[in-house]
């Protein structure tokens, strides 16, 4: 379906132009080969595998390659791939934001079910049917909310931010497709895999070495449309949002590299090992794992921050010094945070020491990114009132500055001590995952699709305060069972009856979050159906009639570059 | 000052450099020593490679996301070694390509799992956890019992493992296949080499109840039991000056 929204905002553009040549345009032969070759590789690998689990990906993998030379043909044959360089590439944003409300809803739902599952483990789990199980879906939900939903809305937002504050189009001609569906083959390959049992179990780093190299290969793609298109930008100056997107675009490539850096069992096996062992392997895997916290869940998403809220609430941004300050301090001391995961292991105590030291360092400048954010409203603070997506933003920040704050107090060892291994945890990665990255990125959809589909305004404001303060509940309720129910455990993991024998069995602390879990669920499904209005809502809006006037829409504007200092 | 910062503004390779070195400095100065600091892993006798079922029980355990709810990693506080037993080393995941010290304890930690509870124990547990512990919210896996173990890239995965540094020997690779099959074989421990190539105390025997077939289950339940028990703790100085880390 989104195939043929894609061709149609092509064909659409086409129309207002005349066609310039008539060959088929060198990027798309290019593209053509490129996947062409990938369906002959990977029927090839599904003929000759010995390992079910790789016949599995090979008949998937042979399916998206078969349908997208499809895709292409039909392009080619109705001339959808020549464009209007006069104009920007809204095309595949309009795609990005469809994807990015699809893998959300699907995420989030899977979070819920195994919510679920932990509440009432008598009626969903089923024995028969091993694929269900927690362990297999835990990774579906984590991989399906941070890199499909976060990763799509990182993606599709850079898209539009680049182009905008650059005044330039998107360099790379089809290139950015590519981006877009090569990403989703990715989504889809590594959701068909961890309930089919591939995986590295490398916390949200899953996905086995063949699908690894296909994400680089897009990656790289990706760094080069975003670069392309500062190189042919009409600014002289990068705009702060971009340094953001530049910043986790290269990082997260690095990370990516290094941590999934395995020696597969055989070409035509699913399964690697990791090229490093025990206490290495601990400290890369978290290494990867905080700073796939820093770079993509904030450093990206800092970047939408900077572009949406200035632009809804009409300000300039707070402080240039401030972002200069804080960006360098910031992607600086985060990749030290790391170890903070490994407190009191068998990570030698230095490592451990200078993990907790930049931890709470680390609180500055992420604060300075909540203050450069809350204090662009200044001037505009009534919008909180009268503009629900400038609140949803807003709180988003607020959201930011809570787990930002808690994230250096839980690395402190003698808190570690406690919280590590309980459900505080997992409350403190959704007050910054629902609060910030959720809310952040909805507001910023909420911005884009009246801009990309040529609307006046949103379908409806009031479905728009509904979403707001259904989710807002919902992540309260979601957080606070977690901070109870993760304190309670690890007290009760460490008491001592007056003998100084252990006053609990394991088990017992297991029955006594039952209350906690059921909570918890109805959090994550308040969350959801905030989710599941906000779709509805801007499936309504898209199919509202059409601005008539086709003067240049007011978001053609960049923000200001210098602030008022 | 602040018009320096126009030099990483106006010029796209400029700032691509100053986040590349500004990003690579926390990580080379933490993870790299890891490599080369010799008291980073402890010298202890016993750690060895797994044997070629423990190996295919360890992908199962990976496969099925156990990592996701429980630990393996035992954490020198008194509750906790008073719970598991002996805090992890670090000598003790070695030869774990991945790590599987995990994050979160859903379920409790298993790091020393081995040889607490019996075959049966487990076979029943894995079945329906239930069954065994009316509170618990585990998944139940009796598909495992019911699925035979794939085992056609067992020489490879050995040959994988050694080309990332476990030390496996040629024989051991050379027979792979032959000490997987003679671990579930109740009757072959007079006869095979397996204990010679790997240990005196390699559990041998069947796993899972079902002598006739070798199932998922059988792997799973062998990685189990293997669990903590190779490093004899008698003959471990914790407090000698080359294990204070």
């Amino acid at each position: 379906m989104a195939v043929s929204i894609a061709f149609e905002g092509i064909a659409r553009q086409m129309q207002t132009t005349a066609a310039i040549e008539d060959k088929t345009p060198t990027d798309v032969v290019a593209l053509f080969l490129t996947v062409a070759g990938i369906a002959v590789l990977a029927l090839l690998g599904t003929a000759f595998t010995d390992d079910p689990a790789f016949r599995f990906h090979g008949y998937i993998m042979t399916a998206l390659a078969v349908l997208a030379l499809s895709a292409m043909t039909i392009g080619v044959s109705n001339d959808a791939f020549r464009s209007d360089q006069s104009k920007y590439a809204d095309g595949v944003i309009r795609a990005g934001v469809i994807a990015t409300m699809f893998w959300g809803v699907i995420g989030m739902a899977v979070g819920v079910f195994i919510a679920a599952q932990l509440s009432w483990p008598n009626q969903l789990y089923f024995p028969e049917a091993g694929w269900l199980n927690f362990g297999r879906l835990r990774p579906l939900h984590t991989s399906g909310v941070v890199f499909a939903f976060g990763g799509n809305a990182l993606i599709c937002t850079s898209f539009w931010v680049v182009q905008r504050t650059t005044k330039a189009r998107l360099a790379g001609g089809v290139w950015p497709w590519f981006v877009f569906w090569g990403y989703q083959a990715f989504i889809v390959l590594a959701a068909t895999g961890y309930v089919a049992g591939i995986t590295q179990s490398r916390e949200y780093a899953e996905p086995e070495w063949y699908v690894d190299l296909w994400l680089t290969i897009v990656w790289v793609a990706y760094l080069l449309v975003f670069l392309g298109t500062l190189w042919k930008r009409r600014e002289p100056h990068i705009y702060v949002a971009n340094w953001f997107y530049l910043a986790f675009i290269i990082t997260i490539a690095v990370l990516h590299l290094v941590n999934n850096a395995a020696v597969p069992v055989g070409l035509l096996e699913a399964r690697s090992y990791s090229a490093f062992a025990g206490v290495q392997d601990a400290l890369t895997q978290w290494w990867y794992g905080h700073n796939a916290v820093g770079f993509f869940l904030t450093a990206g998403f800092l970047g939408m921050m900077y572009y949406f809220v200035p632009k809804r609430v009409e300000r300039p941004v707070y402080s240039y010094r401030l972002s200069i300050v804080h960006f360098w301090s910031l992607i600086f001391i985060y990749i030290w945070a790391g170890p903070h995961h490994l407190h009191f292991t068998a990570l030698p105590q230095w490592a451990q020491t200078l993990g907790m030291t930049f931890s709470i360092m680390l609180w500055m400048p992420s604060w300075g990114g909540m203050i450069n954010g809350l204090m662009t409203l200044s001037g505009a603070w009534d919008k909180l009132r009268t503009d629900p997506v400038v609140r949803m933003m807003v709180v988003a920040i607020a959201f930011y500055g809570m787990s930002t704050f808690e994230g250096p107090l839980m690395s402190i060892r003698t808190v570690n001590a406690l919280s590590h291994y309980t459900d505080w945890t997992v409350g403190h990665v959704h007050s910054g995952a629902l609060g910030w990255v959720g809310f952040i990125s909805f507001g910023a959809v909420y911005c884009l699709v009246p801009w990309l589909w040529k609307k006046d305004r949103l379908y409806s404001n009031a479905l728009v305060e509904w979403h707001f303060w259904i989710a807002t509940t919902g992540i309260l309720l979601y957080i606070t069972a977690m901070w109870v129910s993760g304190i309670m455990e690890g007290l009760m993991w460490r008491e001592y009856t007056p003998d100084g024998f252990l006053a609990n069995s394991f088990i017992e602390t297991v029955a006594a979050k039952h209350v906690e879990n059921v909570i918890r669920t109805i959090g994550g499904l308040m969350f959801l159906t905030g989710t599941v209005i906000m779709s509805y809502n801007l499936w309504r809006t898209v199919r509202m009639p059409s601005r008539a006037d086709a003067s240049v829409p007011s978001s053609t504007i960049p923000p200001q570059l210098q602030p008022a200092e | 000052m602040w018009k320096k910062h126009e030099k990483f503004e106006r010029h796209s390779l400029w700032l691509i450099i100053g986040i590349v070195v500004t990003v690579s400095i926390g990580g080379l100065i933490e993870i790299a020593p890891l490599f080369w600091v010799e008291s980073t892993i402890e010298e202890v006798e016993g750690v060895r490679p797994y044997t070629p079922l423990e190996l295919a029980g360890r992908d199962i355990y990976i496969s099925e996301g156990c990592y996701n709810c429980h630990s393996q990693m035992i954490r020198p506080l008194r509750d906790e070694v008073e719970r598991y037993g002996h805090y992890s080393l670090a000598a003790e995941s070695m030869y774990d390509h991945p790590f599987q010290w995990g994050s979160k304890r859903t379920g409790p930690d298993l790091a020393r799992v081995g040889g607490k509870y019996s075959n049966d124990w487990h076979r029943d547990h894995l079945i329906n956890p239930r069954a065994v512990v009316p509170e618990s919210n585990m998944p139940p896996y009796r598909f495992l019992a019911e699925q035979d173990l794939d085992r056609h890239a067992i020489r490879a995965k050995l040959q994988a493992m050694r080309a990332v540094g476990v030390p496996y020997t040629n024989d051991q690779i050379a027979n792979a296949e032959a000490d997987l099959l003679a671990q579930v074989d109740p009757y072959a421990s007079q006869t095979s080499d397996l204990r010679r190539r790997y240990d005196a105390r390699v559990n041998q025997g069947d796993f899972d109840g079902d002598p006739t077939r070798l199932t998922k289950l059988d792997a799973l339940i062998a990685y189990l039991q293997v669990l903590g028990t190779m490093v004899d703790f008698r003959t471990y100085q914790a407090e000698s000056p080359e294990n204070l880390r």
